[in-house]
């Protein structure tokens, strides 16, 4: 069993403001490494047996039509075994 | 005159945009997210609410639904579709019109009487009104920040097809204070802000919501 992971993050370009709101809350709790924060999204999809090249060109295109929106996110597909 | 509003699981002003055609003059058909069937309407309004939970994004759900595939398919022979709030979140991720809304720059759901000036008179649902005319509607949402590429900002402020742009202080960090555009054609538009609840001084801010009602009903009358 494997898992095809997909990652979707806001374009560097778009204003992420729930980012911002962590940021500013992190040196408030002590934490002061923080330069920025930006939050996206990160979807787990389970396959039976090791994932093949089809699966994986199918999970591009989900990604590319429901799991993100090209307008204003950019994603990765990856696999996590 | 026959205008359908669409009712998505989670629509909320479903009820409000029946009602404003209403008293505009026009015929209400409630239509449904899980049938293709445009039931003969001559326009179609996508209502504001949370269709779909607002999961994943806003929108983006909806945008598969049955009745979606026979409204994209009209919309881009012509055929007239004003998209309020959660309608225009769906209208962006169906690809009708540029762009995306996302979080309120502030984080905060704003729900405001807000001051807008219409831009474009040369929509269906806007020849009613005066170029430049200011008019008081509510808004009421916490994704209405309009973002969209530089190259789409210019071409939507060189064609003209900012519709809606609020007046004063930028309420949620839209990109050139937009609150609402149109597609190439004019007949796909989306607002932000509700005009469907500001049709009667009773229960809104004003009456100047109405406009869009009026107009569209004129529009397929001279047809």
């Amino acid at each position: 069993m494997a898992i095809i992971v997909v990652e979707v993050m806001l374009k560097p370009e778009i204003l992420d403001p729930q980012g911002q709101a962590v940021a500013s809350a992190l040196p408030r709790l002590g934490f002061t490494f923080a330069k920025s924060v930006r939050q996206g999204k990160r979807f787990e999809i389970e396959v039976a047996g090791e994932p093949t090249a089809e699966q994986l060109a199918e999970v591009e295109k989900a990604a590319h039509t429901l799991l993100s929106n090209p307008v204003i996110e950019n994603f990765v597909v990856k696999v996590e075994k | 005159m026959r205008i359908g509003v669409v009712t998505f699981p989670g629509s909320l002003d479903d009820r409000s945009a029946l009602r404003a055609i209403e008293l505009a003059g026009g015929v209400a058909v409630p239509l449904f997210h899980g049938t293709n069937d445009l039931k003969e309407v001559q326009a179609v309004i996508l209502p504001g609410g949370f269709s779909y939970g607002d999961y994943l994004r806003c929108g983006a759900i909806s945008r598969f639904s049955p009745i979606m595939e026979s409204i994209i398919l009209a919309a881009e022979h012509g055929f007239p579709v004003l998209g309020i709030c959660n309608g225009f979140q769906i209208l962006c991720e169906s690809h009708l019109l540029p762009g995306a809304l996302t979080r309120n720059a502030d984080l905060h759901f704003i729900c405001a009487d807000q001051k807008v000036s219409i831009e474009n008179i040369n929509t269906p649902w806007t020849r009613g009104y005066k170029k430049g005319q200011e008019i008081v509607i509510p808004i009421k949402n916490g994704e209405g920040s309009f973002q969209c590429s530089d190259e789409t900002l210019k071409e939507l402020e060189d064609e003209g097809r900012v519709v809606l742009r609020y007046v004063g202080k930028n309420p949620n960090g839209s990109r050139n204070l937009i609150a609402g555009i149109s597609n190439k054609r004019g007949n796909v538009v989306g607002v932000m802000p509700h005009p469907e609840q500001a049709v009667e001084n009773l229960t809104g801010p004003s009456e100047d919501g109405l406009m869009f009602f009026s107009s569209i009903l004129k529009e397929l009358v001279s047809k």
